[in-house]
């Protein structure tokens, strides 16, 4: 980035220092189609970092090539200091990623209680009460609701869950994939308010894969734009609202 | 509708599901006429023609054409009742189902003690309805192999209902542990209580076997990797002449002791120890109440599997294995303890099984019992432990029952036998299950834990193939 002076404090104070995450180079192919085309990206610690881009740009895919499913064929993807571009998915979960996938891949037919329960496994349960008061505080419709069904939930309500179940484990990084995808914008706004609370309260860092570019980028420290495969732009948040590019293919009549 | 205005008649349901319009009988007749003409089509082939000998031993067709008349006119009719039904049930409104009575789960809250109950002094019914120890003989065997297919039903539960895993060669396993204990107690001398838990532990470390190599597949896949699997360990069997002498089965085995006491006539045999008259059918009891007990035990340990971080990650990977993996579950090792638990408990039945017959042969282990122990959990409804006993019960003991249905002699003459319409009557239910409960008998799945009141949802209102 051209001027550091414009970065917001947390990025700021971490220029320096390591990134919690960094992706070097990573290419990602599906048989012989190249869906990553070398990909570079940082998260340092205590930011909320942002990637938008169109549809079947990659997004997903980085994410997913993160916690090495798929796998990547070039490049490597450090956390925290450590290589986890060969490690298992489940091992990469447990260094302290916790991802809320495109999708929301909740477990339909366990309820609430279970799902949030399975969000804790990888920890041993002495917090767990303390935790699950935590995410009930955050969506109270989770609350009324642990007894239900994941699948008779409404879609703003599963991606309540999918968000809570992956602060059940207390990450250090939180990664989201369109937590805002058919969601009415009154809760996309709950939702949006709910991440910006979890890094400003308790420092969390996030990395958030958007398609809603506008309030994602309010909400982010720094943004990527990524296109077919390749990050074409980066900046500040606000930079990157300004930028006439990104107006011109992420914003024009988008969702205000 | 207009209900609270004084003038509007009020609607009755009675006038709303009343005659149907004559749109509605055009369509029906229309449908009826369709499905007669392919009855028509259809019976061209199969029914208008039988070929029959004459003198002359030469073949000639005999025409039929008045049973093809009434299987039309049957098709037809049924047909045309079936859409004017489905007309009226569409033209009335729309009902709120009514949730669940609260005698319903009344009733099945007391199910489970009176079937309990029914299990523990099952042996003394039987006697006192048949009037005598050696007249429920019969009984007491049949007790025995429902509950053996309750264990079985149970063990495979594990795998298929609770994880997931579609596994079309449980029977492997069951062969696994039987000729465990034949092999081990005929070759060794070793005792059934020693054997039993040996046979469990071979069971399972073949389950890690079968599980290694399809950890990455599923649904049909796996289903065939598995069905290939049961094969692969019956043929072993039948032409490892040298280990399990082949076709011929091993004979002999050992009977069970009680504890060590032999069921016999002798001195120091059951009876006289206790001081009681010898009967053969102490065997029996004692062979009873172990597999009750051998049963009790795979039900209390999936029930607390469940609420473990084990059992629960096996459901969550039935449900989706990607997010399994993000939450930092090892589905490998997810995966093969399932498979491994799964096959103790086919281990444990196969044991019991070999020290029941006294013998064991490749036949006992064909894919019909796969199948047949399958259809228990799919029937019972997957996942669940009180289910897949009432399918046991009913899948092993009514074609017992249809042995005993001697006055259907009467009815349709003395050739007649009931039980060689077992497979025709066992599709029909089938068939029937699939329409009017997909999910099973008992079709919901219970929550391993509910914080202060439960909240019954029906699974009907979890999307099909999701939940």
């Amino acid at each position: 980035m051209s001027d550091a002076a414009t970065m917001p404090a947390p990025a700021q104070a971490t220029a320096g220092r390591t990134p919690l995450l960094s992706v070097r180079g990573v290419k990602t192919y599906y048989g012989n189609i190249i869906a990553l085309k070398g990909v570079d990206l940082d998260v340092h610690e205590g930011e909320i970092v942002t990637m938008i881009g169109a549809n079947g740009a990659g997004k997903s895919t980085l994410m997913m090539t993160i916690f090495g499913n798929p796998r990547c064929r070039q490049g490597t993807i450090t956390y925290g200091g450590r290589d986890i571009t060969q490690m298992p998915t489940h091992e990469i979960a447990r260094l302290g990623i916790a991802q809320s996938p495109e999708g929301r891949r909740i477990f339909p037919r366990m309820t609430v209680f279970e799902n949030l329960q399975m969000g804790a496994s990888i920890k041993d349960f002495t917090h767990f009460d303390e935790d699950l008061e935590r995410v009930c505080t955050m969506f109270p419709r989770l609350k009324e609701r642990l007894n239900q069904r994941g699948g008779t939930l409404s879609g703003g309500e599963q991606q309540m869950l999918a968000i809570a179940r992956a602060l059940m484990s207390r990450p250090r990084l939180l990664l989201l994939d369109e937590p805002s995808l058919g969601l009415a914008p009154l809760v996309v706004k709950q939702i949006f308010n709910v991440i910006r609370e979890l890094n400003e309260r308790d420092g969390m860092t996030v990395f958030l894969v958007e398609q809603n570019a506008y309030h994602a980028l309010k909400l982010a420290h720094r943004g990527y734009v990524m296109v077919t495969g390749s990050i074409t732009l980066q900046g500040t948040g606000k930079e990157l609202l300004e930028n006439p590019q990104v107006r011109a293919a992420y914003l024009e009549g988008g969702a205000h | 509708m207009a209900l609270n205005t004084p003038h509007a008649p009020a609607i009755t349901a009675a006038e709303v599901t009343a005659p149907a319009t004559g749109a509605q009988i055009a369509a029906a007749l229309r449908e009826a006429g369709i499905a007669a003409l392919l009855t028509l089509g259809l019976s061209i082939p199969i029914l208008a023609f039988k070929t029959e000998q004459d003198q002359a031993n030469a073949l000639y067709l005999q025409p039929r054409w008045g049973m093809v008349a009434a299987a039309c006119a049957l098709i037809f009719a049924l047909r045309f009742a079936l859409c004017l039904r489905a007309a009226r049930r569409a033209a009335a409104p729309a009902r709120p189902k009514a949730p669940a009575s609260p005698a319903l789960q009344k009733l099945f809250g007391i199910a489970v003690p009176l079937f309990l109950g029914v299990a523990v002094t099952y042996p003394m019914l039987a006697t006192l309805a048949s009037g005598g120890l050696g007249g429920a003989r019969y009984w007491i065997d049949l007790g025995i192999l429902i509950l053996t297919y309750v264990m079985l039903g149970w063990g495979l539960n594990i795998v298929v209902g609770l994880a997931g895993l579609l596994d079309l060669g449980y029977v492997a396993f069951y062969a696994v542990g039987a000729y465990s204990y034949a092999l081990l107690s005929t070759t060794f001398g070793w005792s059934f209580w020693l054997c039993l838990p040996l046979a469990g532990i071979l069971a399972a470390f073949w389950g890690i076997i079968l599980g290694f190599p399809v950890l990455r597949l599923r649904g049909d896949y796996l289903a065939i990797v598995t069905l290939a699997f049961g094969e692969i360990i019956r043929l072993v069997l039948i032409n490892w002449v040298d280990l399990t002498n082949g076709g011929a089965g091993i004979s002999s085995i050992p009977r069970v002791t009680f504890f060590g006491v032999p069921f016999d006539s002798s001195e120091d045999g059951f009876a006289s120890l206790f001081g009681i008259p010898f009967s053969p059918m102490h065997r029996m009891v004692f062979l009873y109440y172990l597999i009750l007990v051998l049963a009790l035990i795979t039900n209390l340990v999936t029930i607390r599997l469940r609420r473990l971080p084990v059992g629960r990650a096996w459901e969550a990977l039935r449900e989706d294995e990607i997010a399994c993996r993000s939450l930092g579950i090892n589905t490998r090792n997810t995966k093969l303890t399932a498979f491994a638990i799964g096959a103790m408990f086919g281990g444990f039945a196969g044991s019991f099984f070999a020290v029941r017959q006294g013998f064991v042969s490749p036949e006992s282990f064909n894919f019909l019992e796969s199948a047949i122990i399958l259809s228990i959990v799919v029937l019972g409804g997957m996942g669940s432990q009180v289910g897949v006993a009432i399918a046991a019960v009913l899948m092993v003991g009514a074609p017992e029952l249809l042995r005993n249905l001697d006055f259907l002699k009467q009815v349709f003459g003395a050739g007649f036998d009931p039980n060689e319409y077992r497979l025709l009557i066992f599709g029909l239910a089938m068939v029937a299950m699939m329409v009017w409960r997909p999910r099973g008998l008992v079709g919901h799945r219970e929550p391993s834990i509910v914080l202060t009141e439960r909240k019954a949802i029906a699974g009907s209102l979890v999307k099909e193939g999701h939940g």
